[in-house]
């Protein structure tokens, strides 16, 4: 059973993490491959690119936003109780390599994604400057850890609430302008992705991202999952969850992350209606 | 002799209680109810028994069908079910998904002159007979030989290697990717041409004999073909199946709206969304709705469309209704239950609307030229015919290519050019030691009984090697 050892509420609740027990997946996981969860019998499956392992306990942690009602399901989950379903590790690993100065850029749950993918560039030699927004203070996450496994941690806030008023596209601009920065890293909403790749463009910077689109199996086998990289289809699950962000067709990946959102909606509210009602 | 024939060729084939087409349109419950034993007795009347039986040599696995079928009319159910075990470990199964028409029943002597016997009708009869009213007593398992085989895949190739392999006495593990076992009989086979609580019985009958199955696993990802050895497994058997879907590449195919049949088929069976928003996993309803291609996968998917709800259903296919790869029934139930077929034609590119939705496609008419290398006539586009087409759901069920998840991390297992497993077409070996391999995995997409067949040979391979060591 996938048994949640540890759970977390962070960024006002809204951002939950666990950690579960997963042996066999945090035996083979490596920073940069993802998870497929299942709550219960009537569960959706869903992925989650892991935030972390501990081979040791034989545990992994997923970090996720509560958006619809499969994350809410989740969200009402406690230490003790169990995923019915954990698929993983999938898809491919970080390529962790010594390129000199890298910025790694995280947005919402995509600080968590990014957090291993840091610790492990910076393990492998490279100088790592860490830049991480939210909305305001409160929706910040993972502030501590991500500023022990960089060098330099920059935060900013969409509403001036803490660190630089304004967006990660801003402070990374200055970082460019620095100078010679060989690759930078972006990991969170895809409106941030796009817009991290479009500015590391300009400098002709070398810029990796993270998607995570709708899929169902997670092994190449439904096409759900398929993204336009440099004019060509790929399949997000088996050839990413990473690809060059210059590459990434994001239009096109925002509307296709729209398929189910009014059927989700609706979905979400009657869960809802359907808890506070047997709360109450 | 030549009196009988003439007598029983006469009488036509018993049919099949089926629920009404403009009801089962709309519902998912199974469309043949089943034979009655009194139904199944004078379908079995009519098998002329013959001496050498064609229908045998057309069946893949080899059931002895006089055999099995001259029980049923003494009345001895026990028996028949005991005959087809002994050579088909899912009767249930393949009584109503086998392409009989081209095999068992495309060779019976009946059908030479009428309509030939329904074997397939009464091989589901049996199984579901005994389901219902047997003893549920197992066959009798050799002791233990302390070997121990893996399988990986738990479609009907991995189901039979596994049934096989428990009776002689291995221990058999099944490594299955997803969260429930069956393969393609739980992923892909519709609940109204195949329930899954006939899959369930069917897993849960080997993990009776004692089979351990591990779901959530998947090899290549989670552990490793070579891991498995270490972990002290003698032998294992490969038989993941054909899943990689093909696209028709063309202009638009990444449009909301437009899903492979694997994706569309998947939510429907093995995530139940055909029950949403009863379960969460959520599949779109088409109104105007266009499938790609015209195998059996293509009419499940068109079947499944109408159940949700869809007021047109179209198959779109550039070939002619001759060369239709479905099951004849598949295609007759098709067009009972109003799906249209579009034939001679082929897309060309799928239109859509800002909000990146598909609103329709672009259709050319063709028209069949000389033959190619599948010996089919090849469909030539007659120029200027283009049209457009409405639609606000495509399904593509063009057929699937080999997944590569696994082979890529197994270097030492050779592959061919499509990326298909090489292995013996007699024993299924393939060219890493230890490891045998069966069903789509290595033919690319075909049919369940052909993928136990493979089963069935790697499995008789697998015990020669795990008892005499070649």
């Amino acid at each position: 059973m996938f048994t949640i050892v540890k759970r977390e509420e962070m960024a006002e609740g809204t951002i939950i993490l666990n950690e579960i027990e997963a042996p066999l997946i945090a035996k083979k996981a490596k920073p940069g491959q993802f998870v497929i969860l299942k709550a219960n019998e009537e569960g959706e499956r869903i992925p989650l690119t892991m935030a972390d392992t501990n081979p040791e306990m034989g545990t992994i942690t997923i970090v996720y936003m509560v958006v619809g009602k499969s994350t809410a399901i989740f969200r009402d989950l406690q230490v003790g109780d169990s995923y019915q379903d954990v698929i993983g590790p999938l898809g491919k690993p970080t390529h962790l390599e010594k390129v000199g100065k890298v910025v790694c850029v995280g947005g919402g749950t995509g600080v968590a994604v990014l957090h291993p993918i840091t610790r492990g560039l910076k393990q492998v030699g490279n100088e790592v400057i860490c830049i991480i927004g939210a909305r305001n203070k409160g929706l910040l996450i993972l502030e501590e850890q991500m500023h022990t496994a960089s060098h330099d941690l920059r935060v900013c806030t969409d509403d001036g609430s803490y660190g630089h008023h304004g967006f990660v596209t801003e402070v990374l601009k200055e970082v460019l302008q620095s100078g010679d920065i060989r690759l930078v890293v972006a990991i969170g909403p895809v409106p941030m992705m796009k817009a991290v790749s479009n500015l590391t463009k300009e400098y002709n910077v070398a810029t990796m991202v993270s998607l995570n689109p709708i899929m169902v199996d997670g092994t190449g086998m439904c096409g759900g999952c398929r993204v336009t990289v440099g004019g060509e289809t790929k399949f997000a699950c088996v050839d990413g969850p990473e690809f060059d962000g210059h590459q990434v067709d994001y239009d096109e990946l925002i509307l296709r992350l729209r398929a189910y959102q009014e059927d989700e909606r609706k979905s979400h509210e009657h869960y809802c209606n359907i808890r506070d009602a047997v709360k109450s | 002799m030549a009196i009988t024939a003439e007598k029983k060729g006469q009488k036509g084939r018993v049919p099949m209680p089926e629920q009404e087409p403009k009801v089962r349109a709309r519902n998912f419950l199974e469309v043949p109810t089943g034979y009655t034993v009194k139904m199944a007795q004078e379908e079995a009347a009519r098998c002329l028994q013959c001496k050498k039986p064609g229908c045998v040599a057309g069946c893949p696995v080899g059931v002895d069908i006089p055999g099995f079928i001259e029980l049923i009319a003494q009345g001895d159910m026990t028996g028949a079910i005991r005959n087809l075990w002994s050579k088909n470990a899912l009767p249930a199964v393949c009584g109503r998904v086998c392409p009989q028409e081209v095999q068992c029943e495309g060779k019976c002597i009946v059908g030479k002159k009428g309509e030939p016997v329904a074997i397939g009708n009464l091989e589901r009869f049996c199984a579901d007979y005994e389901r219902e009213n047997g003893s549920g007593e197992l066959p009798p398992k050799a002791s233990p030989t302390g070997k121990k085989v893996a399988v990986v895949g738990s479609g009907p190739s991995g189901l039979t290697v596994a049934g096989d392999l428990i009776v002689k006495g291995h221990d058999v593990t099944i490594y299955e990717a997803f969260h429930k076992p069956g393969g393609v009989l739980v992923y892909g086979i519709p609940e109204f041409r195949l329930p899954k609580a006939i899959v369930a019985q069917e897993v849960n009958f080997l993990a009776r004999l004692g089979v351990s199955i591990q779901c959530n696993a998947v090899v290549g990802r989670t552990v490793s073909l070579d891991e498995l050895f270490e972990e002290g497994y003698d032998a294992i058997y490969v038989g993941v199946g054909a899943g990689l879907p093909r696209f028709m590449n063309i202009p638009g195919e990444n449009l909301v709206g437009i899903l492979s049949a694997n994706e569309y088929l998947t939510r429907a069976n093995l995530m139940k969304a055909y029950k949403y928003p009863e379960v969460d996993t959520p599949i779109p309803i088409g109104k105007n709705v266009v499938v790609l291609g015209a195998g059996n996968v293509a009419m499940d998917s068109a079947r499944t469309a109408m159940r949700l709800g869809a007021e047109s259903v179209k198959i779109v296919y550039r070939r002619s209704r001759e060369e239709m790869p479905a099951r004849k029934a598949e295609i007759h139930h098709a067009e009972e239950e109003g799906i249209e077929l579009f034939l001679l034609t082929n897309p060309t590119r799928y239109l859509g609307n800002d909000r990146g939705r598909l609103t329709g496609m672009e259709c050319l008419r063709m028209e069949l030229g000389e033959p190619d290398d599948s010996g089919r006539r090849r469909p030539v586009a007659v120029k200027g015919s283009e049209f457009e087409l409405a639609c606000d759901l495509c399904i593509v069920a063009v057929g699937s290519g080999a997944n590569p998840l696994l082979t890529s991390e197994t270097p030492d297992m050779q592959l061919n050019r499509w990326g298909n497993v090489v292995a013996n077409p007699r024993t299924g070996k393939t060219t890493k030691k230890g490891v045998w391999a069966g069903g789509d995995i290595v033919t690319g997409a075909a049919t369940v009984i052909l993928a136990m067949g493979a089963g069935r040979d790697a499995a008789d391979s697998m015990h020669d090697y795990l008892t005499l060591g070649w």
